[in-house]
Order: C-alpha cells, then sequence, then structure tokens
C-alpha cells in the first residue's frame, strides 16, 4: 500500500492544489489551481521537486494530520501556528514527519492562505490534467476528516530542516496594475481616485475573487453596465454594480459584463490573494515595459528559491523538553586545562 | 493579447472571432500559450517574459491582412441540437415576467423562443456553457437589475437578444424562463464540454412529466445531428 498523510481533523477549507488547468479558457473552464502560486513554489523548492505536484491549500486554518510512514513536509504561504507532536515548528521551513507522528496546524497568524506540502506530492485522481479542485465549476471536493490523501514516491529526497527566507506579503500594501482593455471606460477623475484610495479586503472572498471596501461614493465606468461581455483573466479588477472593485483569482469565470479598471501584474496578486479581511491595500499603474520587467525579476526569484535555503536553526524557546537534552557533554572538573 | 472584430455582437463579428482564433491556432506563433474566443474578440495568452508584445503584436496583424475576416465560414464540424425543455411553471419562474417584457404573452414567447433555430456564439463564463444567439428584436430585454441568487445547472435563461443554458449552479442577471436536463460539462467524460461554437440549438417544448422522465440521460433527451 502507498504512503499516505491520513487527516484527523479537517479546517473548513481544505483542497489539494496544483498549477490548475490552464488551456480550457474556450471552455469556459478558468485555470484555477493554488490560490498563492508563488508558495507553491516555496514548497517544491524546500523539499527539492518539481513545482508542478499538488500540495494541501488550507484556507484560514490548517487542521490534524497523522503520519502513516515516513515522510517530508514544508509549510508554505500564510503562516500558522504549527506544532509536530506538539513541539512548535518553524513556517516557511522543511521538516521531517516519522510515522506515526501528529501534525497539528491552527489558524493563520497573518495572511489567508496555508500550504502543506509533502515529499512526492498529494498523489490521486488527475481530472483535466490537474489535482486541483475547481470550486467553483464543481470538479473535485473539499478534504473532509478521516481522508487519507496518498503520496506520491519520491525519487531523491534531499535534507529536511531547511528554512525559506520569504519576503512578506501577508500584510497588504502597494499592489501594481496595468492598464485593462476597458480602462479607458473610466475618466481621469476615478482613475486617479482608483490609485490614491485606501481599499480594505472585504470579508466576501473566495478562490473567485475578492471584494474591496472603501469609504466614499462608487466607482462608475462612462459605458454604465451595457459592456458587451468579453474575456476575462484572473487578475483583471472588475467594477460590479454597486460601484466595488472585485479582484478576479484563478477560479474566475472567463467572460463577463462589468468593465474592467485595471488587472494586477501575476506576480503580485499572491499578496492580494494573502490579504486577509481588513487588510489595507492600494494599486499603482505601471507601465507594460515595467510590468515585462517585474515579471521578469519574479520569474528569476522563482528559479533562485533554491539557493537561498538556509539550515533551519532552532529556537531553543521552541523546544519544550529543552531539559531532556544533553546540552553539555564532555566537562571536566577544570584542573586538567 | 485581444484582437477584436467590433464593439456590437453582430454575426459577421461573430464569425470572424471564430475563423480568426481557428487560423490562429493552425498558425501557432511562437509564444503562444492558449487561445479563446468571446463574442467578437480572440483571445491570446502568452508569457510577455518569453516573447514581446510587439513580436507577437507583428504576427498577429499579419495574419489579419491575409483576408476579410468578417466574410468567413462557420466553423467546420457544427452539428444541431434539439433540447427538450420545459419553458415555465415552478421548474423555471421567470417565463412571464420575460414574455411581459418582450412585450408577449407567455405562449408567444413560447413559440418564439422554440421556433429560433440560435447558434453557440461562443463558449465561456463557466465549463461548457454556451452563449446562444440571436433571437428577434422583441428579445432585446435588459438582464435584471437584482441577481437571481442561484439559477439551477441546465436552467435556459434570457436577455439582450441572447440565450444562455447554464452548466453550473450559479447567481445570475438573466431571467430563467425554461428547464432542461442537459449536462453542459461532463469531467469524467472523453468529451468533457459538449457544446462548441457554431453549433445550431433548437429548444423544444415538452412537459414536466417529459423531462422527469429523461433524468438519467446527461444529455436530458437531447438529440444532435452532423451538419457540416
Amino acid at each position: 500500500m502507498s504512503r499516505a498523510l491520513i487527516v484527523r481533523r479537517a479546517g473548513p477549507g481544505l483542497t489539494l492544489q496544483d498549477r490548475g488547468r490552464p488551456g480550457y479558457m474556450g471552455f469556459g473552464l478558468s485555470p484555477g489551481g493554488a490560490a498563492d502560486r508563488l508558495a507553491l513554489a516555496e514548497g517544491a523548492a524546500l523539499l527539492g521537486q518539481d513545482d508542478g505536484l499538488a500540495a494541501l491549500e488550507m484556507a484560514g486554518m490548517g487542521g490534524e494530520f497523522e503520519a502513516d510512514s515516513d515522510m517530508r513536509i514544508a509549510l508554505t504561504g500564510a503562516p500558522m501556528r504549527a506544532a509536530i507532536d506538539g513541539t512548535r515548528v518553524a513556517w516557511h521551513a522543511s521538516h521531517a514527519l516519522p510515522a506515526g507522528a501528529r501534525l497539528t496546524i491552527g489558524g493563520a497568524e497573518a495572511g489567508s492562505y496555508g500550504y502543506l506540502h509533502v515529499g512526492g506530492g498529494f498523489a490521486g485522481e488527475t481530472c483535466l490534467g490537474s489535482r486541483s479542485v475547481h470550486v467553483a465549476s464543481g470538479l473535485g471536493s473539499a478534504v473532509e476528516s478521516e481522508a487519507r490523501l496518498e503520496i506520491g514516491e519520491e525519487s531523491a529526497p534531499v535534507e529536511v530542516n531547511r528554512l525559506l527566507p520569504v519576503e512578506p506579503r501577508f500584510a497588504g500594501g502597494t499592489v501594481r496594475v496595468v492598464p485593462s482593455l476597458q480602462t479607458d471606460f473610466f475618466d481621469a477623475g476615478q482613475i486617479e481616485r482608483f490609485e490614491t484610495t485606501r481599499f480594505k479586503r472585504d470579508a466576501r472572498g473566495s478562490r473567485m475573487g475578492v471584494r474591496l471596501d472603501f469609504d466614499g461614493e462608487g466607482f462608475h465606468s462612462d459605458a454604465g453596465l451595457s459592456v458587451l461581455s468579453e474575456v476575462v483573466v484572473p487578475g483583471d479588477i472588475q467594477i460590479t454594480g454597486d460601484g466595488a472593485p472585485f479582484v478576479l483569482l484563478g477560479e474566475c469565470q472567463t467572460t463577463g459584463g462589468y468593465p474592467r479598471i485595471a488587472s494586477v501584474l501575476p506576480c503580485d496578486l499572491p499578496t492580494v490573494v494573502q490579504a486577509a479581511p481588513g487588510t489595507a491595500l492600494r494599486f499603482r499603474f505601471v507601465t507594460l515595459e515595467e510590468a515585462v520587467e517585474a515579471e521578469r525579476r519574479a520569474a528569476t526569484h522563482r528559479k533562485g528559491l533554491r539557493s537561498a535555503l538556509t539550515p533551519l536553526v532552532r529556537d531553543p524557546h521552541d523546544i519544550r523538553n529543552l531539559l531532556a537534552y544533553q546540552l553539555i557533554s564532555g566537562a571536566t572538573a577544570g584542573r586538567e586545562l | 493579447m485581444l484582437v477584436s472584430f467590433g464593439d456590437r455582437l453582430s454575426e459577421p463579428a461573430n464569425r470572424a472571432a471564430l475563423a480568426f482564433r481557428a487560423a490562429l491556432d493552425r498558425a501557432a506563433p511562437e509564444g503562444v500559450e492558449e487561445t479563446s474566443t468571446s463574442l467578437v474578440s480572440a483571445y491570446v495568452r502568452f508569457d510577455p517574459v518569453h516573447r514581446d508584445h510587439a513580436g507577437l503584436r507583428a504576427d498577429l496583424d499579419a495574419l489579419l491582412q491575409d483576408r476579410d475576416w468578417y466574410e468567413a465560414d462557420l466553423p467546420q464540424g457544427r452539428r444541431e441540437w434539439c433540447i427538450p425543455t420545459v419553458f415555465g411553471t415552478d421548474l423555471a419562474p421567470q417565463l412571464e415576467e420575460a414574455a411581459a417584457a418582450a412585450g408577449m404573452t407567455a405562449d408567444e414567447a413560447i413559440a418564439s423562443i422554440s421556433e429560433t433555430v440560435v447558434r453557440v456564439q461562443t463558449i465561456g463564463f463557466a465549463p461548457g456553457q454556451p452563449y446562444l444567439g440571436e433571437l428577434g428584436p422583441d428579445w432585446d430585454i435588459p438582464r435584471q437589475k437584482a441577481l437571481t441568487e442561484r439559477i439551477p445547472e441546465g436552467a435556459l435563461a434570457v436577455a439582450i437578444r441572447q440565450l444562455v443554458l447554464f452548466s453550473v449552479s450559479t447567481p445570475t442577471g438573466w431571467r430563467h424562463i425554461g428547464q432542461t436536463g442537459f449536462r453542459l460539462f461532463r469531467p469524467e467524460a472523453d468529451t468533457p464540454f459538449v457544446l462548441r461554437p457554431g453549433d445550431a440549438v433548437r429548444f423544444e417544448p415538452v412537459s414536466r412529466e417529459r423531462l422527469e422522465a429523461m433524468k438519467d440521460d446527461p444529455d436530458g433527451g437531447a438529440r444532435a445531428k452532423e451538419v457540416t
């Protein structure tokens, strides 16, 4: 029997996710996949494996898991309180999870989506070339308590106890956008207000998109609401009927009739994805050249993740049974020196 | 990158978008990762880190010069579908309201819709979900102001001289006038997406009993024949 991670207690939003299903837009199916794509690359770097393998996406909180055999794990994305057999373990790091060990993952301390990766990746059925659950179109279903998550073979496992220094993307901030095909429908005043408004991530949000809240009157386009439905891609910011911006994510619809004021650069989308309700976000237009350069840098950053790993040094404060360790050895009476 | 053939829906613009995308797929310019169509546009996804905008744009411009795309034929391999539909009743509660908006009685509305052969203009919004048209000018009715909280899978809805047959249960601003048993998205099947742009569709009025008798059939009693 193949190796598996047993889910003893599942949080409410656990789904298997990989890079999704690009290529089906013409059939009305958006790509979906891991909400925070950078987290997939980080987990792959920590475990020294391909970033196309499936990980467990945890919306807001994790759950309790048990290893049925020795395995390696990595924790990425929104930092959550995690422990192995009661001992706190570091986030953005890889760890050994021995057979029978219990991994508990609590609520997010910042951000929205945390990820649990395993050495070999999660196995199981693929559909249209992916293991990603696509909630909006009913493809696959959430992971529930007592599920047995099969794990793929490992060819050459690398060492665990590695830490990945991660630039924070869990507290909002300024997100770069380029004009969308419908940005011209908004007059200069609307655009200026869009760039100077401090938005807050609304509580309404899902893998399809997040609504943004703000003080002041709603945004509106000169074209009103009679726009012909046109292609929609993740990152597009549509202005819905009530004048509030809605940033579309991986599971968005593939066409839409609401005008779009801007589109978020793919490399900045994780910041929007990870903004927890109430987190402040601002938007700044950049030129096409700046956008391409930003994407180039992001691609270089992803390629360099493996070389950025450092050994994980455990903080003595986090070691619960510190006194059980033999901390000093080879002590002498001192007279020999 | 988006190549648009109009800012309003028209039959020639729709045919142009479908034909241009098909030609683009055959030409397969360097760097193109995915193509798609909307009602009047062809969409091209590429990675600007590997291929710059100017280079791809030049390739698309060259292809655009190739011919008059508005004169293009419909795609090959089209089929004509006849889909059994229950109009009105509690299964499709907005028939009367939609008929009134179009200035018709409910019976006139059923006759008008079921006698019009509509075409799949594009697949979009949700997996396998067709936008169908074009209906007569009477049906140029707006979407509702408030959204219907949930419309079921297989629902037929109308607005702006178009029909949408829903592939998933979702909120919508379109009015629900008919119900079918047709499954448009079958992730487990060899052909997960059933309808294709260019396919012709007729919605045949049937009784509620007849639709229920066909509820184990994923086609909901629909029949197709090859046109080209």
